[in-house]
Order: C-alpha cells, then structure tokens, then sequence
C-alpha cells in the first residue's frame, strides 16, 4: 500500500498520522484503477469477457471492471486475440488515442508469437510487439481467467514498483516469471526442442508427405 | 422433397449433372462450367425445387488434379430443402459464369473467392477485390502461394 510508517503520537488516539510519498499515492490510485479496452478479436476475448463479465471470475475485486468502449477513457488495453496485418494499424491508433500513462497486455499465443499461424500464414502478425509495446505477457491458448487476473497483478505490480511522476510510463521489462530450482534457461531450451524434434510432425501441402516440425531450426 | 426425389427430378431437368454420392451427407451434384447458369436458373424458378437462397459459395484448391472445385449450397425456403453445387474448373484458366444474376447475394461471395483463389467470374457486375488491399499480389488461399511475408517449412 505504500505506507511506510505509521507513528501514534504518544498518549493520543486521536492524532494518528501517515507518511509516505506522493509517488506511492499515486501508483497505488493507478494500480488499483485501471480501466480496460473493450478490445477483442477473437477467442481469447470470450475467456477475457469471462473474467471482465461473469460473476465467477471478478475482475473487479482488482479495481479493474470498468470497461470502456472508447479508448479516450481507457488506460489498459488488453490485447485478446490474432492481429492481422490490416488490424495493425487500427491497433497502434487506438494505442495512440490512450491517454498516458497506458498499459498494455498481450494475452495468449497469437500476441506472442503468431500462436498456430506461424506458418503458411500470410496475414497473421508474428506477435504484436513491433506494433505496441508490451508491458505483460499473458501465455495460453487462451488462457484461463486466473491466468489474466496474475498478468493484471504482475502489472500492478510494476506499477507500484517502477513508475513514478519524474519517469511517466518507466517500467522494468520485460517481465520473466521465475525459474524452477536448479534449473537454467539453456536446459529449458535444449528440452523443448528435443520433445519438439520428436513430437510434433506437421503436413506440407505442398510436398505432400510429413515433413518434421521445426528439425535444423 | 426426399432426396431420392430431388436428384431424380434435378437429373431429368439437367441431363448434364452428374449425382456425387461420395463423401456429401445431402443432396450433390456436379456440372461442367458451361451449364451452370441455365442450370442456375432452372433451379431457382422451377416451382418443384425453388431453391431461392444461396447459403454459401466458396472453393476448394485441388492442386493434384489441377483443379478448383467451387462449391455453392443451396437452399429452398419453400420446400426446407438443401442441394449442393460443385464445378471444377481448369486450374490455368478459372473462368466461370456468374450466378449473381439468378442470387444477387453471389456478387459477394465471388468477390470473396477471386480475391483469395483468383477465380474469374463471367458477366459478374464488380469483381474486385473484398478483403485484401487493392494492391495485393496474387491469391493467397492457393496452395502454391508464397510470399516475404510468409514463413514456410522448406
């Protein structure tokens, strides 16, 4: 909360004082209002409008329920879904129409990387960072609303942390969850693409027989 | 009308169609591209089908046989009916008559197909491009379609 001392005068219940920095203040009054985007372009956005919408999920136990429709009011654009080639350009002007400071999740595969039309695809982004920049990451295909609900807290959390009123919009990036013990990012590398090279075989249309997924890459 | 019935009385009418029995889970048929507007008529004012909707057309790249299979589905409001179209036209020279005099909704459908499959539409009033830019390159639903953009097995 930002509360860094709490000091009772001695002998008076009545003068209790605070103190803390004006910068906690307002992180805290951003962090805890963030007003999404009414923003989707394909399934994530039903498990987004899960967490936004339906009563199981609450988003609004995070401050964060008030969707706006236009981006004029909206701080917090979540991303649900494929960006197309000609759906780029619409996504960068509604990121510019965003009032500062903004923020941006990108939740499930297609944000991140293209998802499933990585290949033959011929319209479909390789993920939407070169378009916006992305403070949170959210993997899943789509991901679940508790999933969402961490990358909302991750991000206030950054919030809170990073930005203050002399560097608007300053954030430490790019957000990595932690590692499992004894464990390095290499071997997590080298693992995957082995199960990879053994499991995943793909059909070229064009040759017409299977050709292995991702083998020499 | 059962679909016994209906394909018997289509063939009797359209002595060119050809029954599909394979793989189709209602009534098929299939006609060489020349026949495909007065059939296209026919079954739209015949009073025994009235197939007065188009529900869907769109193709399918059979690039083994060298061939687009172009699929209309057919639906009659009166009868509750369905049919389904098929012509195969020449991979090379995709040249077909337009269907959007009989059901205006064609005129986007095939506008649909020629910006992705590059299929030509005889006689069609506005065949330009619906989805991609104006200036796009080739048809990027056809099998052998590559561009920079793309990242493929190879």
């Amino acid at each position: 909360m930002g509360i860094e001392q709490t000091a009772p005068a001695p002998g008076d219940s009545n003068s209790n004082f605070l103190l803390t920095t004006l910068d906690d203040v307002v992180s805290w009054a951003r962090k805890n209002s963030l007003w999404p985007l009414t923003f989707g372009t394909s399934c994530c956005a039903i498990e987004m409008m899960m967490a936004t919408g339906a009563s199981r999920h609450d988003i609004s136990r995070f401050g964060a329920e008030v969707v706006r429709a236009t981006p004029r009011q909206a701080d917090l654009l979540i991303v649900a879904g494929t960006i197309v080639k000609r759906m780029a350009p619409v996504l960068r002007r509604l990121y510019e129409q965003m009032a500062e400071p903004r923020y941006v999740i990108a939740t499930g595969s297609c944000t991140i990387s293209g998802g499933p039309f990585i290949y033959h695809s011929y319209t479909t982004l390789r993920g939407i960072s070169d378009v916006v920049p992305v403070d949170v990451f959210v993997p899943g295909c789509p991901p679940r609303p508790e999933a969402l609900f961490y990358g909302i807290l991750t991000l206030q959390k950054l919030i809170q942390e990073e930005e203050t009123i002399g560097k608007p919009g300053y954030r430490r990036k790019p957000v990595t969850a932690a590692l499992p013990p004894n464990m390095s990012i290499d071997e997590i590398k080298e693992e995957m693409a082995k199960l990879l090279e053994q499991q995943a075989i793909v059909k070229d249309p064009l040759k017409g027989d299977s050709t292995e997924f991702m083998r020499g890459r | 009308m059962e679909k016994a019935a209906l394909l018997e009385t289509i063939t009797a009418l359209i002595p060119n169609a050809k029954v599909i029995e394979e793989g189709v889970d209602r009534p098929a048929i299939e006609l060489p591209p020349a026949h495909l507007p007065e059939a296209a008529k026919l079954l739209h004012d015949t009073d025994d089908f009235a197939f007065d909707m188009l529900c869907a057309h769109t193709a399918i790249d059979r690039i083994d046989d060298g061939k687009f299979e172009l699929i209309y589905q057919l639906y009659s409001t009166k009868f509750h009916h369905y049919l389904m179209l098929s012509v195969k036209v020449d991979r090379e020279h995709p040249v077909v008559p337009s269907v959007s005099s009989v059901w205006r909704i064609a005129q986007w459908h095939e506008r649909e197909v020629y910006d992705l499959f590059g299929v030509l539409y005889d006689n069609h009033p506005d065949l330009r491009r619906l989805f991609l830019e104006d200036d796009w390159q080739g048809h990027p639903l056809r099998k052998d379609y590559r561009d920079d953009f793309m990242l493929t097995m190879e």
